[in-house]
């Protein structure tokens, strides 16, 4: 599947490169530390669009590629409540995308992500990446995947990319707080100690 | 559980009525059953796991890391359970790594291993320091399922892709001609 989709965007941006003659990337390969995110222009749940550039006094933001179905994005929900409701007067908004195509994972439609940010009382955007757009610029392979951006004047700079924490399983027997260690070295202005981690996740439907 | 049923076979024992006894004896019977029909689970941390990702004998093992829960590894396991039927007696052994929570071994992988009735070895892994296995599977994982690993001692290719069974059979092929 994913495969397939590689080669649709190989032979996609072949044929816009050869017809339009201008230079378009052969391959998305998706953000690499450094690397400066796109801004975008999504649907949340409430029904308005959300965009970084929107945001002011902010210093970064936790974008969190999440979803309704994903049994590891379930198991996450409540810390990324809790991150946002401990980082948004810090300056780091979260900001969480559902990424997935609700026509394959229907659980994922705007409607049932409305409800399930109602019932769980989201503190945060959770918008809805229309037409699966932005999720490939940002390279996001899976649920729930974070990218933590640092705002500079340059753009939004990526921090770190990963897993929120080192213990999916029990929040009690987290060892590494990973999104919330790259914030704090951030604030410190000292070096992200690991700023690219793995963890299991569910692939995004397209 | 075995705990719980010498409990409970103390307390009939200890309680004489033939009440007990027979909730006794029911619970014993229903637990018997179980275990016949469900075969047990071999769950295993990384380090339990690692052997069979680095055997170096005669074989050549495909290794598929699944989840229940994932909708592309349910879609793709007939082709690995019938890679497993054709080749198994031509040295070959597949191997289904589940990634399935622990509490759901008993809600939904024993009875989805019942149900369709999968023949190939099956192991559990159950290790939360996922940033510090995963890159020991393949370098290149970040850890979104499904994976498949093929290797033998000659040779050893990982697949961060899904497959319909004439893919898998052709990678398989390359290491077994």
């Amino acid at each position: 599947m994913r495969f397939n989709k590689i080669i649709t965007l190989v032979i996609t941006a072949f044929l816009l490169s050869a017809f339009t003659n201008v230079n378009t990337p052969t391959v998305i390969q998706g953000y690499d530390i450094g690397d400066i995110a796109t801004d975008f222009s999504l649907r949340n749940i409430d029904g308005q669009m959300v965009t970084l550039a929107d945001y002011e006094n902010v210093k970064g933001f936790i974008i969190i590629f999440t979803c309704n179905t994903c049994p590891y994005a379930v198991q996450y929900e409540d810390r990324i409540i809790a991150l946002n409701n401990k980082y948004v007067d810090q300056g780091f908004p979260v900001i969480a995308i559902m990424p997935n195509n609700p026509i394959i994972k229907t659980g994922d439609n705007p409607k049932a992500m409305k409800a399930r940010a109602t019932s769980k009382g989201f503190t945060f955007p959770y918008l809805f990446d229309e037409g699966q757009k932005i999720y490939p610029q940002y390279g996001a392979t899976k649920t729930p995947q974070v990218y933590l951006l640092e705002k500079t004047n340059e753009g939004n700079i990526v921090r770190y990319i990963g897993a929120i924490d080192d213990n999916y399983k029990d929040v009690k027997l987290v060892n590494t707080k990973y999104v919330e260690e790259a914030i704090e070295a951030l604030k410190n202005g000292n070096a992200i100690e690991e700023s690219k981690t793995r963890t299991i996740g569910c692939s995004i439907k397209s | 559980m075995k705990l719980l049923l010498i409990f409970l076979i103390l307390l009939g024992v200890s309680c004489k009525t033939d009440k007990h006894d027979e909730v006794a004896l029911k619970l014993l019977t229903v637990e018997k059953t179980q275990s016949i029909d469900v075969p047990s689970l071999e769950i295993l941390n990384y380090a339990g796991l690692e052997p069979y990702l680095s055997k170096e004998d005669s074989l050549t093992y495909v290794v598929n890391f699944w989840a229940t829960w994932c909708a592309p590894c349910v879609k793709e396991l007939p082709h690995f359970e019938k890679l497993n039927n054709q080749y198994k007696n031509q040295n070959v052994e597949v191997l289904l790594v589940s990634l399935d929570f622990p509490s759901q071994y008993d809600k939904k992988l024993k009875p989805f291993i019942e149900k369709h009735q999968l023949k190939s070895k099956i192991l559990v892994l159950d290790d939360v320091d996922q940033n510090s296995w995963i890159p020991k599977v393949d370098s290149n994982w970040d850890g979104a399922i499904p994976v498949t690993l093929i290797y033998n001692k000659r040779k050893r290719q990982f697949y961060d892709r899904t497959f319909d069974y004439a893919e898998l059979e052709n990678e398989l092929k390359q290491f077994i001609n």
